[in-house]
């Protein structure tokens, strides 16, 4: 069959490109060439050229808040991703119930960044916390001021609070789209319930789930005001993430040189693994369809 | 356009990567791309194997200026060879 290309309709998306152009492309410029140079002002600028890169690649600071970054992006994806789809399956499909688990559900995404730092920085103090106090008297001196891997655990068990809200609602309306002559079948060939979900469910999930997983991704990367207001980077640097370095150097230091060159390198890690993410999944999924097809 | 403060070498980069988003339309146009396998894992466009080229590049030149002592025009010249390999054999 002839198909006839008509590409015209790209035509409507000037309009966007302008607005993005203006709102991420000309800044993105500008960022570049602050990167290879040392601007004092509008008329004192001297070009370093790579200086800055190789600085910032061979800082120790620097290294060591990206492999925490990575190290907090992979656990909380680890734990939201199962959770969000296991909640997505139990959550009620029809009447008032489903209605209520979903108001329910989605309240934590409706609260700001900020906020949720102040609400889980007053729910885990020692001295009027819940959280802090009923852990303490349950015999495990928990503080987050001064232990680190309770620095941590708060820090991720708050991030899967905010964020599996996110997830569950993203798999629940893959499931949803799902025919139900699907689970007829299933039914007479008598598949077991782990059969429907692994060779039914999952892969009508597919979608939804590149989708959960690169915002997630890309979200937690660049995590700032919640363990800013939470832990403030400690004990020590210990939950100092990638974007808190950046904004300390940039804003804090003033060094925009510097700040630029490693904001891009920033944006080319979060471009390649989001790159790696989303094509790994879109071919998987690619080769799925070819082998139902033969 | 001042406050942007740009450098020549930032203006040639910038100018390089806007002729080869034209050139790749152009192209585009007097002869579709088709999707193929070659030596990578999966079957790229036109267009995948720019962006993987594009990309690895930016890498290449990181690694060189960040890690080693070598000059980074040799990072350049390995980049252009990686794409011409990759736009060919990818």
């Amino acid at each position: 069959m002839n198909k006839v290309y008509n590409n015209k309709a790209w035509f409507l998306i000037l309009p966007m490109l302008l607005l993005v152009a203006f709102s991420a492309i000309i800044p993105l410029m500008t960022v570049v060439n602050y990167s290879v140079q040392d601007v004092f002002d509008a008329n004192t600028r001297f070009f370093t050229g790579t200086e800055w890169f190789e600085t910032m690649l061979n800082n120790p600071t620097l290294q060591a808040a990206l492999l925490r970054q990575f190290a907090f992006s992979f656990t909380i994806l680890a734990i939201q991703i199962p959770l969000g789809i296991g909640i997505a399956l139990l959550m009620p499909k029809r009447g008032w119930q489903a209605s209520a688990v979903l108001i329910l559900i989605t309240l934590p995404l409706l609260i700001p960044w900020n906020v949720v730092g102040s609400i889980w920085q007053l729910f885990t103090r020692g001295d009027i916390g819940l959280m802090g106090v009923g852990i303490r008297e349950l015999g495990y001196a928990y503080n987050i001021t001064r232990n680190p891997a309770d620095a941590w655990a708060t820090i991720i068990l708050m991030d899967v609070w905010h964020w599996t809200p996110l997830i569950a609602l993203l798999c629940y309306s893959g499931l949803r789209s799902i025919p139900d002559a699907y689970y007829q079948a299933a039914r007479i060939d008598r598949a077991s319930k782990w059969a429907v979900f692994r060779y039914i469910q999952l892969p009508k999930l597919t979608n939804v789930l590149v989708i959960g997983i690169l915002l997630r991704f890309m979200h937690s990367f660049m995590i700032y005001a919640e363990p800013f207001v939470l832990t403030g980077g400690g004990p020590g640097s210990s939950t100092t993430f990638l974007s808190q370095s950046l904004t300390t150097m940039a804003i804090g230091q003033q060094d925009l040189g510097p700040s630029a060159a490693f904001s891009l390198i920033y944006f080319l890690i979060i471009l390649l693994v989001s790159w790696v993410f989303y094509t790994a999944i879109m071919n998987m999924q690619k080769d799925n369809t070819n082998q139902g097809g033969a | 356009m001042s406050w942007m403060v740009w450098t020549v070498p930032t203006a040639i980069f910038f100018s390089t990567i806007g002729a080869m988003l034209a050139g790749m339309t152009v192209w585009e146009v007097v002869s579709p791309s088709i999707e193929r396998k070659g030596f990578l894992p999966i079957s790229t466009t036109r267009g995948d194997r720019l962006f993987i080229g594009l990309l690895s590049a930016a890498y290449i030149h990181l690694a060189v200026v960040g890690f080693t002592d070598i000059s980074i025009w040799f990072a350049l010249a390995a980049s252009i060879l990686w794409l011409l390999v990759l736009m060919r054999w990818g």
